[in-house]
């Protein structure tokens, strides 16, 4: 063969490997046993899945937004551009009234959407990926109980080649591990409890990990705080090298001041919680103290780890 | 004697009036250094840390109102702060650009703080109180016109 004949029959074999390696990974509905849906559990999922926070239609003022209103577009400016939130509330066309359970499963633990495009990671189903199938339907059967809202969010305002869906699919290839939670054996039931809470639904990570280049959490950072994803301020680092040693006073955090912060937003300080952690007290607020102790527990065994350092004071 | 009296109040109104307009944001920053150091003692009652006494449960909604009476007149323009090496929260801001609702939350803040001194006695109630205080006035405030640099 030709030499140009050699390496364009080259490139094209590259770009058929990366276009077969892309494919969007889709769970289909034979897949899912019969189930009936627990509203109740679906509504806890939904607190601590922290659904609302991005997805209510926004309201200049934190505390007039509806959280039952899922009318989406919340801006969400990150380093690749900035995300329009989409609405998921049970509309038909606006929103997911038209979507199957096997389409919510395949969003939340493939990262797909139904037409079988990949969804940007700035949702976050590297952390809805660990949900329990029974909790990700139950989820879905209490989304369809809330009001349909119409009205599409803008699309997406991001930077080339960021904006290329298909290439998501290298992203998810590098990033996108785990699947399903497994519990430990070796430690109590609140503990497990506690973790799945945190990996999975509750997708703490998410907020309170270093990312890199690409917008992946840095894997042996994770819980050592960060920049905050829209860039302002900073997020805690929440594993004991910041919780046994938090703020200028040294004040160490016990499992019980986690907890009741999760519940009022008080530190150990006396002090309430500014910025966006408010928002993320607003959900899990609702949950059952049982969940919020569970959730501490985890938390205080998280292996300590140094984070990134924020930037010096003036 | 009594306009003595009134010469030497006069006077210090005015001086204090004179150092606050002089350092608003010392003087508004010590008045929230002094809710949070309440705030450390309602919690430890709450939490069961520390035996829980009537008095201090007064002094500190007592506080939280005398200092949300005297915060309005401490952010007049032109007093935007920044985090210092000693302290990472700053006033956003955002304040200046809502100065009623701002106001308002103050005035929340004192009215609540007013109310609960009025009626608490025993640790439910004071849970009770403290709890919404410091969840929607103290937080809800927080949220949207307190900056923290890490």
């Amino acid at each position: 063969m030709q030499r140009p004949a050699l390496i364009v029959a080259a490139v094209a074999l590259v770009c058929a490997l990366l276009w077969v390696l892309t494919i969007p990974a889709t769970v289909p509905a034979s897949a899912l046993p019969p189930h009936t849906p627990d509203i109740d559990n679906g509504r806890t999922m939904f607190n601590i899945g922290g659904c609302a926070s991005c997805h209510a239609t926004p309201n200049k003022d934190a505390e007039k937004v509806e959280r039952t209103r899922l009318g989406g577009g919340l801006p969400l400016k990150s380093p690749f551009g900035t995300f329009y939130v989409p609405n998921i509330s049970p509309d038909a066309a606006d929103g997911i009234g038209g979507w199957s359970e096997a389409d919510f499963v395949t969003a939340l633990w493939k990262g797909t959407s139904p037409r079988g495009r990949h969804l940007f990671p700035a949702f976050p189903y590297t952390s809805y990926q660990h949900m329990k199938l029974a909790d990700v339907r139950d989820l879905f059967a209490y989304l369809k109980t809330l009001p349909p809202v119409s009205g599409r969010a803008r699309r997406h305002d991001l930077v080339f080649p960021f904006s290329v869906r298909r290439l998501v699919g290298i992203w998810k290839v590098l990033f996108l591990r785990g699947g399903p939670f497994r519990s430990d054996p070796s430690r109590s039931a609140q503990w497990n409890s506690g973790a799945y809470l945190v990996s999975g639904p509750g997708h703490c990570a998410e907020c309170h990990s270093p990312r890199n280049f690409l917008g992946a959490i840095v894997a042996d950072e994770r819980f050592a705080g960060g920049p905050a994803p829209d860039g302002k301020g900073w997020v805690p680092n929440i594993t004991p090298v910041g919780l046994q040693h938090w703020s200028k006073e040294d004040i160490a955090w016990s499992e019980k001041d986690i907890a009741s912060f999760l519940d009022d937003g008080m530190n150990p300080a006396g002090d309430f919680a500014g910025g966006a952690m408010v928002e993320t007290i607003r959900n899990t607020a609702k949950l059952d103290a049982a969940d919020r102790a569970a959730i501490a527990a985890y938390i205080v065994s998280l292996p300590p780890r140094e984070g990134p350092k924020p930037p010096p004071k003036k | 004697m009594i306009r003595t009296v009134f010469a030497v109040a006069a006077i210090a109104l005015g001086v204090t009036a004179a150092i606050a307009q002089q350092d608003p944001i010392a003087a508004r920053k010590a008045l929230m250094k002094t809710n949070g150091d309440q705030g450390k003692i309602g919690a430890a009652m709450i939490k069961g840390e520390a035996p829980f006494d009537l008095d201090k449960a007064h002094k500190v909604f007592a506080t939280f109102e005398d200092a949300s009476a005297k915060a309005s007149a401490l952010f007049p323009e032109n007093s935007i702060d920044q985090a210092t090496a000693d302290d990472p929260y700053s006033a956003s801001p955002e304040i200046w650009q809502n100065l009623e609702d701002f106001k308002a939350r103050l005035a929340k803040l004192g009215a609540d703080a007013k109310a609960a001194d009025a009626s608490v006695k025993d640790l439910d109630s004071f849970k009770a109180a403290f709890g919404n205080i410091g969840k929607n006035d103290c937080g809800g405030c927080h949220e949207k016109y307190r900056l923290k640099k890490s």
